[in-house]
């Protein structure tokens, strides 16, 4: 029934016709204009200096910032789907994680699932009994990407996942992205890593000044 | 009425010495206070001496489109106040929309709620009544307008990944913000929480204070003091919520955005 190169797993969607991302003329006073397609189970990776508006694409795509133009989700206009639903499919994980509670545990709502989870990237389970205070930079990054598999989107964007991590830990984190989008999760994957960018990724662009090339 | 001690000006040349002692203090220790200090106290002087001059005249006049101009006057600046103090500023004016908002409601309901209800003079508009309540009001009003507006617009640049990451995770702006939001109510009402808590032990009120001094039986005193805490307390609380629902509003959109860029360090 499923022809082409997307005839694998897409749990949410029957539709080969339609991209799972597409990016039309996105842009901002700082950034753009971005054209972009990602098929399910697709991952490509953006490399470019700091500053280059690599992170503002991603919150661009994710509705944070203001911007011109249009995202569809397996064809679905961004702008016909209330802004919590939208990033709630299309994953932003920031590269500074965010907390706002004293406890760890209080940030994930499926405390049981994110303890099962943990291990796999290189996480101690004993962590979530802890403050936040007493989590190392590099604990953070995983357990705020750990929080955002846990929603289960469509769409991650993922700016500098493995920045702040030991070669151990950037492999595990590498193993459970890799098989989030063997899932049918497509991955905008931001990176000063091109061995990871090589690793992750079919396509490669390159960030310069606010605009996208292919490398 | 007792009669009661009359001051004049040679009295208070001398309880003006306490500010040459308080400039010669920041002398000595290098704080930097004694010009902010003199100014200050030339101000409080002037200012003070010119509204004795217009109370007396527009209470002579007794005209209600008079008293509604001074009340006016006295909640456009103390929204200025609010608008000033916090280190961020909304801009396009965001500041001093929310700060008018807020004072001009809290003040206004709680003044007119006052005067009709429970003091009752005649007519209720009076000016004697309604200035010098509407001033206490408003000052009080202003101070915790103030303090939750900073609270909210330092808490939000503070907390930006925080309420970004939750957003991130499918939250609405509200849920997002709400921690934020209550922190800066409580902000906000503190000080008339400890006002009340601490007055008669800690604290003669100013009011009360002066109403004794001027001869007023102290039980009198003590009923109009009961009477104007909660007017303050009832203007603190709706002054927080407008400063807190309003400023809210500015830092979002219609795609519950955080929206930053609307903030300017002032």
């Amino acid at each position: 029934m499923l022809k082409g190169p997307k005839a694998h797993a897409e749990p949410m969607n029957n539709d080969t016709d339609r991209p799972r991302l597409r990016v039309a003329g996105l842009r901002s006073r700082l950034a753009g204009p971005f054209d972009l397609t990602l098929g399910a189970g697709e991952c490509i990776a953006v490399t470019g200096a700091s500053g280059s508006g690599k992170s503002l694409l991603l919150r661009m795509v994710a509705d944070l910032d203001v911007a011109e133009g249009e995202v569809f989700l397996d064809g679905i206009a961004r702008s016909t789907i209330p802004a919590p639903a939208w990033r709630r499919d299309v994953g932003y994980v920031a590269a500074e994680s965010g907390w706002w509670h004293e406890a760890v545990a209080p940030h994930f709502s499926d405390l049981a699932a994110a303890r099962a989870l943990a291990p796999a990237l290189n996480l101690k389970p004993d962590l979530f009994d802890g403050p936040v205070l007493r989590l190392s930079t590099g604990e953070k990054q995983r357990l705020a990407l750990l929080r955002s598999l846990l929603a289960k989107p469509r769409v991650l964007l993922l700016d500098e996942p493995t920045g702040a991590l030991d070669p151990d830990s950037k492999a595990c984190v590498e193993t459970v992205l890799g098989g989030h989008i063997a899932g049918g999760c497509a991955a905008v994957l931001v990176t000063h890593d091109a061995d990871q960018a090589a690793r992750m990724a079919r396509r490669h662009f390159i960030m310069n000044s606010g605009r996208l090339t292919p490398a | 009425m007792k009669p009661t001690l009359v001051l004049d000006a040679p009295d208070l040349a001398i309880a003006a010495l306490l500010i040459v002692l308080d400039g010669g203090i920041s002398l000595a220790f290098g704080l930097g206070l004694h010009r902010q200090l003199a100014v200050a106290a030339l101000r409080m002087v002037v200012q003070l001496l010119l509204i004795g001059v217009i109370l007396t005249r527009v209470f002579a006049l007794a005209s209600p489109p008079v008293t509604m101009a001074v009340i006016l006057v006295m909640v456009v600046v103390g929204a200025r106040e609010v608008a000033v103090r916090p280190e961020q500023r909304l801009i396009r004016f965001g500041n001093y929309t929310v700060g008018l908002a807020a004072v001009a409601f809290a003040t206004g309901v709680t003044s007119i709620l006052a005067l009709t209800t429970v003091l009752r003079p005649d007519p209720w508009y009076e000016a004697r009544y309604a200035i010098p309540l509407a001033g206490i009001i408003l000052g009080n009003v202003l101070n915790a307008a103030s303090l939750a507006l900073d609270a909210l617009l330092s808490s939000v640049v503070r907390e930006k990944a925080a309420i970004e990451a939750q957003l991130c995770l499918g939250a609405t702006m509200r849920q997002a913000m709400a921690g934020l939001l209550r922190a800066a109510m409580r902000r906000g009402l503190l000080p008339v929480i400890n006002s009340m808590s601490a007055s008669g032990i800690v604290t003669l009120p100013g009011i009360m204070t002066g109403q004794i001094l001027t001869g007023i039986d102290p039980i009198e005193a003590v009923k109009y003091q009961i009477l104007l805490m909660f007017l303050l307390s009832g203007g603190a609380g709706l002054s927080v919520l407008v400063v807190v629902a309003l400023a809210a509003r500015h830092l979002t959109d219609g795609r519950q955005r955080l929206r930053l860029d609307r903030l300017v360090a002032g």
